[in-house]
């Protein structure tokens, strides 16, 4: 491919190459900080269908080692976005080694805080924000546990923000790097907040599980346990990758909910949000 | 030397990998994974002095590929529950068969869906077993479902409905339309029993169906693999009934011109069949595909080789309509 780049987030390495300068520019530019590894373990293609889509329309194709069928593409003002989303599709369809959860994580003191829900729970909003207090953002995409050992591994890829979370997370890190704001993508404003230099340092370093929350936003504030039967469904529909690890999958997420306990909290606004996740933790 | 040639000099002596760059290295999973080889290559390199990155995705690849042959062998065994009460014979095809007989072809090989054969005459049965225990058709367009029933070897493709995963129900190994009209009911004759209530093609039929798949069906897509799985057949031993095997079948060409390839590809012999050895290394640094003209004529040749020319125009017109483009 024409443009090409390389970057670890964790314990995954990529290679990203593209038919366009301008995605490539951007990744280098925010993951200016990140390893650049010798040997990847996923490769993502952006890319034009057509020769003449290149410059008339842009339109970038999200590919790789591992692809779905008929993945709408992106105009190329998003095509950092793309590249966001080709990693992660990379590490959703293919990642065998750990078990891969759909949530966001902070540490602090080697304990681990998991936070997961459906999009728009407030994941990334509550992650960056822990960040700006002081946590180890570990990501806010994906969490990764070992099923040999029962750590968790961080994925601090770019920050994802959204919509009303992008004003309150700059107002809460007015000093951080964001990227470009990506207006009107298929999940509305999207800007992306570079990790701070503690959480790139670290993002090598597992985490023993503490706590494991189910946020919900938008709802007056209130507390309780969840069971450990009803987070194990909660975790097998976030997880991407648990029916293809089988049985290891199965025992990780087992001693996963049995040994670290759970929490579903409703939160109206992000202080009442974040004061809930540091009274439990 | 291209990338997909690369990978076809690494299967065959893998210590050429040795001093391979970063670059180098990449490349050749990136290949691998496209077609589909990622497991077979991994087995093969595992044990030599790799780099630590690469021992990495070599054990990825191999638990990778040992979870698919595991799933593979629970959907053949979910396959046999639900036809046992028919009493016929059901034959695995293909990577479930290479699993199930434990043969060389199946050391770290991705296993896609599930193949099997079933007597013709007794496919609808088949056919309402499988619905009845949660397989669902995934064909809703009503030309394609006919073409399927009425042109095809195989039944329109069934997806079980809580596991997702796709079985082929064939009743012979090449379409009707094509001009190769194999024996289907020789090859159940034949067959071997597993001893579990499945059986799996006789010695010279996976070689010949193997040959059948890569040269009269298809534009050669995925050929790699299949030649390696000849290639491996070939390695464990010749079979001295092949030939009249063939003949039987109607395979003699394809008989003869695949283990040439094989040996092309993954053998030490050089310059033979220079075409059809363009196309199946036609893979670039990231795994894409490239040399399109190439492609586009193995593609145009697996129509011609399919169907009659009249049937393939009215074929293609129905489909152009449909708004369908090849892929690629």
């Amino acid at each position: 491919m024409r443009h090409a780049t390389r970057l670890a987030i964790g314990p995954a390495a990529f290679r990203i190459g593209s038919d366009w300068r301008a995605p490539i520019a951007a990744l280098d530019d925010l993951y200016r900080d990140y390893p650049k590894p010798e040997v990847p373990d996923f490769n993502v293609h952006l890319f034009a269908a057509r020769p003449w889509r290149k410059f008339l329309r842009p339109a970038v194709h999200i590919g790789g080692d591992y692809t779905i069928p008929d993945a709408a593409p992106l105009p190329l003002a998003q095509g950092l976005l793309a590249a966001e989303m080709g990693m992660n599709l990379q590490m959703a369809l293919a990642q065998r080694w750990f078990l891969l959860l759909h949530a966001s994580a902070v540490e602090r003191g080697g304990r681990a805080v998991l936070m997961t829900g459906i999009s728009g729970a407030g994941k990334s909003t509550l992650a960056a924000l822990l960040m700006a207090r002081g946590w180890r953002l570990m990501g806010d995409e994906f969490v990764l546990i070992d099923p040999a050992t029962g750590l968790a591994h961080g994925f601090p890829r770019l920050i994802s923000l959204k919509n009303q979370a992008i004003a309150v997370v700059r107002a809460a890190l007015p000093d951080a790097r964001f990227g470009p704001l990506l207006p009107g993508t298929p999940k509305g404003d999207i800007r992306h907040l570079v990790p701070d230099a503690r959480a790139i340092a670290a993002m090598a370093a597992p985490a023993e599980p503490a706590l494991l929350l189910f946020p919900r936003f938008g709802f007056d504030a209130a507390e309780r346990p969840v069971p450990p039967s009803e987070a194990f469904v909660r975790l097998t529909q976030a997880s991407t990758n648990y029916v293809h690890l089988a049985e290891r999958g199965f025992d990780a997420l087992t001693r996963l909910v049995r040994t670290v306990p759970a929490r579903a909290i409703d939160y109206p606004d992000t202080e009442s949000g974040i004061a809930l996740v540091e009274a439990l933790a | 030397m291209t990338p997909g040639w690369r990978l076809a000099h690494v299967l065959r002596a893998p210590s050429l990998a040795m001093d391979f760059t970063a670059r180098e290295w990449t490349e050749l999973f990136a290949v691998a994974r496209a077609e589909q080889m990622a497991g077979t290559l991994a087995h093969r390199l595992n044990g030599l002095a790799l780099p630590a990155a690469v021992q990495r995705l070599v054990d990825d690849a191999i638990a990778s590929a040992g979870q698919v042959r595991l799933a593979a062998l629970w959907e053949a065994e979910m396959a046999r529950r639900a036809l046992a009460p028919l009493g016929m014979p059901v034959v695995l095809l293909k990577g479930t068969a290479f699993a199930a007989a434990g043969l060389s072809p199946s050391v770290g090989r991705n296993i896609g869906d599930l193949d099997i054969l079933v007597p013709r005459d007794r496919i609808g049965e088949a056919e309402a077993a499988l619905l009845a225990a949660g397989w669902e058709w995934v064909k809703p367009d009503p030309y394609d479902d006919a073409y399927y029933r009425r042109w095809m070897h195989e039944l329109p493709p069934l997806i079980h409905r809580e596991r997702d995963r796709m079985i082929d129900v064939h009743h012979t190994i090449l379409p009707l339309t094509a001009r190769i009209t194999p024996d289907a009911e020789a090859l159940l004759a034949a067959s071997e029993p597993l001893g579990n209530g499945l059986s799996i093609l006789s010695r010279p039929d996976r070689l010949l169906h193997a040959a059948a798949h890569l040269l009269a069906d298809g534009d050669l897509a995925g050929g790699m693999r299949n030649l390696w799985d000849i290639h491996c057949m070939f390695a464990s031993g010749a079979s001295a009934d092949l030939t009249e095997r063939a003949r039987r079948h109607g395979l003699i060409r394809e008989m003869a011109r695949a283990p040439r390839l094989s040996h092309a590809l993954y053998g030490t012999e050089r310059g033979l069949r220079r075409l059809y050895l363009r196309r199946l290394t036609a893979r670039d640094g990231w795994g894409r595909q490239t040399r399109k003209l190439t492609r586009l004529g193995f593609y145009a040749r697996s129509h011609w080789l399919r169907m009659p020319p009249l049937m393939l125009a009215r074929h293609l017109w129905t489909k152009y309509r449909k708004g369908y483009r090849p892929v690629g």
